[in-house]
Order: structure tokens, then sequence, then C-alpha cells
């Protein structure tokens, strides 16, 4: 290669985390190399995810990185990145049709208000005022007004062009075999070809962060789960807020496109063999029928709309179902970026660029002290 | 493909074409003048331009247009339309009805 192949910071992983750290250091002047190992940017769960951006439902560990996110970021992302990222924060609605839903319902609220958060549990004449189009049969539901949505892809793509303009350099197809340190500090990032040098090293490629971080001795106890989403054809505009249950049967909401977007799963996923090659994100048969099913339940308005596509892509799920996020006491220069465990979109810029000003000033103004890698030890 | 790429290559600025405004993606109405200006914020695979522009996401599922979205990309680039892999293919063969759909039988 002809260019220098040393930088500031070496970012493995050019999904919406890696390109909003990108992002978010370029701005502090650092300059910045992302490798993404496969060949297009944002390729797993950044372009594959529902698009939520909310704070309900969120562990108290990652919360104040939710409700920061949405306040000081979320608001005027599509103008700073110069391209519309769909935000919309129109609320959240978690569905309920029987008791035992609205006791779930009762307990997700009752957490989040303890931190906080404005979520209250809505009864179902309020439900229908704010979207008539749901089944007569919801008679309850949480609503967190500040929630929202947004455009997954096209958000991971405006953090990439906007970082590319200001000069951080992507290399795709460039697969990370190993990391080493040099005098007791991470510094050099090696792939099949190439070497790669940085004062930090990021580490943000999804499932694929723990063999990565494996060649350092760095172990992030986490899975991966197969997630799937339908899309359907455009239909009149409905509604503008994200929609959940409390038995977790779908999500979604409808896109500014007009589409619906809406995600689940089979509850069979973790023996379930029929979705293709190992290693591929490819949709099995039961899923989008059974997510048809849940949303058909909650919106029989929507039976004769029309899918168009399907498609699945992996959770990296975390031991404690929470992110590991920031620096790691054994390996001085790892900063580490995953496990989000399904919830990394809507906190993606507040993490991009709360781990920018750790890197650059050694703190972060929001709390992410829970989120350590430090913070896994057997039971007894 | 898993081909080492790097975006901070120069590809020349972008051109205006006399025939940007043609129509390319008659689904998405996305227009030739996009894709061309889309390459040169940076998506240089059909996978990203896709998920940036909508190409292809509409009722034909790029049926129509995914041909002429390679030509146009691979020609902004300066490769073979050849060296360019193709988006993912995605179930449902034809748009379903959600009612139809949610049976097991499909």
């Amino acid at each position: 290669m002809v260019m220098e192949n040393k930088a500031d910071v070496v970012i493995v992983g050019a999904g919406i985390i890696g390109c909003a750290i990108s992002y978010y250091l370029s701005k502090r002047g650092k300059s910045v190399i992302v490798l993404e190992g496969s060949d297009n940017i944002g390729n797993g769960g950044s372009s594959r995810n529902g698009g939520g951006v909310r704070q309900s439902g969120r562990d108290p560990r990652e919360l104040p990185l939710a409700m920061y996110g949405i306040k000081e970021l979320w608001p005027t992302l599509s103008e700073e990145l110069g391209v519309n990222c769909e935000y919309h924060k129109e609320g959240n609605l978690r569905l309920g049709k029987t008791p035992e839903h609205l006791k779930i319902l009762q307990g997700l609220t009752d957490r989040a208000v303890a931190c906080g958060l404005d979520v209250r549990m809505i009864d179902s004449d309020e439900v229908k005022e704010i979207n008539p189009y749901l089944s007569d049969e919801v008679i309850g539901a949480s609503w967190c007004p500040t929630d929202g949505h947004a455009n997954p892809m096209v958000t991971t793509l405006a953090f990439y062009k906007k970082a590319r303009e200001m000069g951080v350099r992507f290399i795709t197809g460039e697969k990370v075999e190993r990391l080493r340190k040099v005098k007791g500090r991470l510094r050099k990032v090696y792939t099949k070809e190439n070497e790669y040098e940085g004062e930090f090293v990021v580490v943000a490629a999804g499932y694929e962060s723990r063999e990565i971080l494996g060649t350092i001795g760095v172990d992030v106890p986490m899975h991966k789960e197969l997630c799937e989403c339908l899309v359907t054809e455009a239909e009149p505009h409905m509604f503008n807020q994200m929609l959940g249950t409390a038995e977790a049967d779908f999500y979604g909401h409808q896109a500014d496109h007009g589409s619906f977007v809406f995600g689940g799963m089979s509850g069979l996923e973790l023996n379930n063999k029929d979705c293709g090659p190992v290693n591929s994100p490819s949709n099995a048969a039961i899923t989008a029928p059974c997510i048809c099913r849940g949303i058909m339940k909650y919106f029989p308005a929507l039976e004769d709309a029309k899918i168009v596509r399907t498609w699945a892509g992996y959770l990296d799920i975390c031991q404690d179902g929470v992110p590991v996020l920031g620096f790691v006491d054994e390996v001085p220069g790892l900063v580490v970026a995953c496990a989000f465990s399904g919830h990394g979109f809507g906190i993606a810029p507040a993490v991009g660029e709360q781990l920018a000003m750790l890197i650059d000033e050694g703190k972060t103004a929001v709390d992410i002290s829970g989120l350590r890698y430090g913070r896994f030890k057997a039971k007894i | 493909m898993n081909t080492v790429v790097d975006r901070s290559i120069d590809i020349g600025e972008f051109i205006a074409q006399p025939d940007d405004d043609m129509l390319i993606c008659r689904c998405e109405e996305i227009t030739k003048g996009e894709i061309r200006k889309a390459v040169h914020d940076g998506m240089w695979t059909l996978t990203e331009i896709r998920r940036y522009l909508r190409t292809g996401m509409g009722l034909c599922q790029g049926q129509t247009c995914s041909r002429l979205v390679k030509g146009i990309v691979a020609r902004e680039l300066g490769v073979s339309p050849a060296e360019l892999e193709p988006a993912t293919a995605r179930s449902p063969m034809r748009p379903t009805e959600m009612r139809i759909f949610g049976t097991e039988e499909v």
C-alpha cells in the first residue's frame, strides 16, 4: 500500500458504531483508519435492525446513554451529517392484550420511572387516541413519548459519508486477523496482507469482535442470535410511533417511505437449523410467517399489506444483556464497543460521541461505568 | 468477493450530465444523477447504493433496474460491471399479502 498505515486511532469494524466513533474522533482533529472485513459498510446489524431509537425497556446501566443521545444528538443528526436519517421522536407504544401483559408492562415502566424516564401506563382509550388502527383487543400499553425511530441503513451510511468527507480512511474487504501489543500497549492490527498501527485501537466488529479480541487475551462473554425483519410495500401514512408488545411478538414502525418495517423472532433460533449456511444471516422459513401472525394479532388492518422483502441479521448478545464499552484495564490502548445485544442502533450516536471523548480526554460525560469489560465475575 | 478497497482513492469530481434526471429505478423514482452522486458520496457497492437510495427496494425488487444501476456505478468507478457484486435477492419472490405469508404452508 502506498499510503501510510498509521493513524491516531485504528477502528476495527465499519458498522454504525465504528462509523460514528470515526466521525466524532475526526471532529476532534484525530486521524482515523477504519477497517471493515466485509465488502460493504454497515453490513451487519447496523443495516438489518428495526430502527428503534428507544429508552423504554432499557437496562438502567445503558439508559443514561440512550437518554443522552435522544436529548443531545438525534434531533440535529440529519442536519449535522447532511443526510436525512428519517428520525421521528413521536413515542413508543408497548402493547398489551391481557392482565398478564399489563403486569409485564407495569414492571418495565416502574423500572424506567425509577431511572428518571418519562414513561407511563395508559388505558385502551388513550392507546386508541394515539393509534386508532390497533385491534380492539388491546387493553393497555406503556407509553414513552420521547422514544422514536430512524432509518438504520441511511444513518449508518450517513456517518460513513460524513467521516469519509472529513478525511477518515475507510478500507473494506480488509478482515482483521489479530491484534498485538508493543511494549505493553496495544498498537498493531494485522490483516491477511497488511499491518496497521494506532495510538488507540477500537474493536467494534459485532460478534466477530470476540475472535479478534481473543488474540490479545480479552474475551467478551457473548453469543450470536438470529433476528429477522420484513418490510411491506408502501402504504398510505397511518402512524409515526415505534411499536412493540409485552410478549415481544414483533416490533416496528412505518417508514417515511410508507412501508412498514417489522422485526421479530420465532423463538426457536437457538436450535433451528433451517436458516441457511452456518455463519450466514439467512432467513428461516418459519420466522417471517410468525412475525406476520404477531402483527395481525395487533393490526388486523394490515392483513392485506404485501410483504416485499425479508432479511435476517445477527444480534451480538452479551451474557448480561448490555454492551461492553470503554477501556480494558489489562490492555492499555484498547477501546471495546461490542456485545450491543440488539440495542446498538438507537444509542450509536451517543456511543460514538462518548467513546471519541474517552479516547481524546480520558473521560466521558455520560456514566458508562456499568458497561465496563471488568464487570463479569463468576457467581460465587 | 472480499477484495481490499481503500475508499479514499480519488475517483474524480462529480460532473453533471445532460441525462442526469433520467429515471432509472422506476418503483422508487431514483434518477441516474442521484445514483452517480451517491457513488461520489462513497457508496461504491450495489448493496450500499441500494441501502442509501432505495434503488431496487420497491415492488419489483430490482428486477427492472439492477443491471442499469450496475452499469452506471461501474462507469462512475471506472471498473467493469462484472467486478460489482449484485445486491442479495430476498424472499418472497413476489409481493405476498401478510395474511397469506402468515400461514405455515408458504
